[in-house]
């Protein structure tokens, strides 16, 4: 993608910053419709009607939000280490941020082509931890400590089970690049890898229900990674106030709500890069169809995000669907049956896999 | 083992099964009925603001009486002879001008007590319910129909024939007096 730009403008900052912009707007864009339709869907959810005030249909309410959360007054504790309380929420942000540079949008929207992708997107989200951390910690509160400490060990722990299972696919398909992973799942959602991968034979039709698994497996623990309810005991508001960013205010805590939103976005395009095709379409192109070469990029990029919201739609609803899981059974839920499953479904793909 | 398995199972079952409500009441009708533009119908036998119909008003001070809180405030002259008041709908006739009838709706403690002694029926429950004021003083609701000049008008026209009253019947005993001496 940087090369394509930088052949249409020739100038290297230019391009930096188209391809830098892109994904930016995506996640302002996930966070403004994200809020919005968290709360709609809540509201359904619970026999209500939601934001209906502010413009049609309450579609304002997220902007009306924002634009009072810029007026608000930076109010901070004298006690707090305000180098880390201001740094936390930037690397929070930096942390989900980045992992959109190897996510690819679609076959010509890519920040990087790098061959370790996923790897890369692993190790950077880790920068999270850190951020929350910091967060929890210059914020001289116990409930934020609290809170930081609850989300290290959260997210350090789902980290493994998420590991596993990208192992897992890596084995199956060989490769570690985002691009080359979705690549292989062309054409039709029969060669998507929750489907067994594209080759067709006895060891695809095996695969399925270990794919299966994995993709509940990846879809739990990705969950929880984003501290999203039932996994959302760093910010349990019954107990803790809001946890790690209870000390925050105006932008500094939409910083942590913007990457709460980005990481949702993020995880789900994991996931259905991983298992659902990422940017190819279930059903063949129009732009293939009707001779449009141009047309298949701006498909994909459709596609991309339709699958991306609709597993943001699927985490909205187990968010009001389920209770909050507590300390001891978030832990069990992770080392007791979780990686055990990863473990023994990662032996058996591999074993399929090398038939 | 076999124990492990469940657990596994019914965590998976449950949550399905969890979504599967949740994916029903999202389709749903929202319950809510949104307050200032829909109102519910209250009941039939509410008990809210009341209102007094002072075309019907005798001014007997009952309602006044049977507060429990002393929330109204009645004042009342007299007719002179002359005066004609009219009669109220039921067809008691009026003989008192009501100069004052305030009601202050911060006292009020909405009981009813007060309706059911007028002998006309003029004070009754309303369905209003939404009057709230930044000032308490604006809770205290004016019913007199009277202005103030014409009640002070009353007052005065009220004392001048009491006064001439008197007069005449000093004049009178003072007359009795006259014709009594002579004849003792």
């Amino acid at each position: 993608m940087y090369q394509y730009f930088y052949d249409l403008t020739g100038n290297t900052i230019i391009a930096t910053l188209i391809v830098a912009v892109f994904p930016l707007v995506n996640v302002l864009l996930v966070a403004l419709i994200g809020v919005y339709l968290e709360r709609k869907v809540s509201a359904w959810i619970q026999d209500r009607i939601g934001p209906n005030r502010t413009g049609p249909l309450g579609l304002f309410q997220t902007v009306a939000d924002f634009l009072k959360m810029l007026q608000k007054e930076d109010a901070t504790s004298t006690e707090i280490d305000s180098k880390l309380y201001n740094i936390a929420p930037v690397l929070v942000f930096t942390g989900s941020f980045a992992a959109y540079a190897a996510i690819p949008f679609s076959s010509k929207l890519i920040g990087s082509e790098a061959d370790v992708g996923i790897f890369y997107v692993l190790a950077i989200s880790s920068l999270v931890v850190g951020g929350i951390l910091m967060a929890g910690w210059a914020s001289n509160n116990k409930y934020s400590m609290l809170g930081a400490m609850r989300s290290a060990a959260q997210i350090i722990s789902y980290e493994i089970p998420t590991a596993i299972i990208v192992l897992s696919i890596v084995m199956f398909t060989g490769t570690l690049s985002l691009d080359k992973i979705s690549d292989m799942q062309t054409a039709s959602f029969w060669n998507w890898n929750i489907f067994g991968g594209a080759e067709l034979g006895l060891t695809k039709f095996l695969m399925i229900p270990f794919m299966f698994i994995g993709f509940l497996i990846i879809f739990i623990s990705t969950l929880a990674e984003v501290n999203r309810t039932p996994f959302d005991i760093p910010e349990a508001e019954s107990e803790l106030v809001a946890g790690y960013f209870t000390e925050y205010c105006g932008m500094k805590w939409a910083m942590f709500m913007l990457s709460e939103y980005g990481n949702m976005f993020a995880v789900s395009a994991i996931v259905s890069i991983l298992f659902f095709g990422g940017y190819h379409s279930p059903i063949g192109y129009l732009g293939n169809s009707i001779g449009v070469e141009w047309l298949i990029p701006f498909e994909q990029a459709f596609w991309f995000l339709a699958k991306g919201w609709f597993f943001i739609l699927v985490q909205m609803w187990l968010r009001w669907t389920l209770p909050r899981l507590r300390v001891d059974q978030l832990m069990s839920l992770c080392w007791k049956y979780l990686i055990p499953y990863a473990f023994v479904n990662l032996i058996i793909i591999g074993i399929i896999s090398l038939l | 083992m076999n124990q492990y398995f469940k657990n596994t199972w019914l965590g998976i079952y449950t949550v399905l099964v969890g979504m599967k409500i949740t994916f029903k009441h999202l389709f749903t009708p929202a319950v809510t009925i949104q307050y200032p533009e829909v109102k519910l119908k209250l009941p039939e036998r509410e008990r809210n603001r009341l209102y007094v119909n002072m075309d019907d008003c005798i001014g007997c001070d009952q309602c006044s009486r049977a507060c429990p809180v002393n929330c109204i405030e009645i004042e009342t002259v007299k007719s002179i002879t002359g005066e004609d008041l009219g009669t109220t709908s039921n067809g008691k006739k009026k003989a008192l001008w009501v100069t004052k009838f305030n009601i202050d709706f911060a006292k009020c403690c909405y009981c009813q007590l007060c309706v059911f002694p007028c002998p006309t029926d003029c004070i009754y429950m309303t369905d209003v319910f939404e009057f709230s004021e930044y000032d308490r003083n604006n809770l205290v609701y004016k019913f007199a129909t009277l202005t103030e000049e014409e009640a002070s008008e009353k007052k005065l026209n009220f004392e001048k024939f009491t006064a001439e009253k008197e007069a005449q019947k000093a004049e009178a005993a003072a007359k009795q007096k006259d014709e009594q001496k002579p004849a003792s």
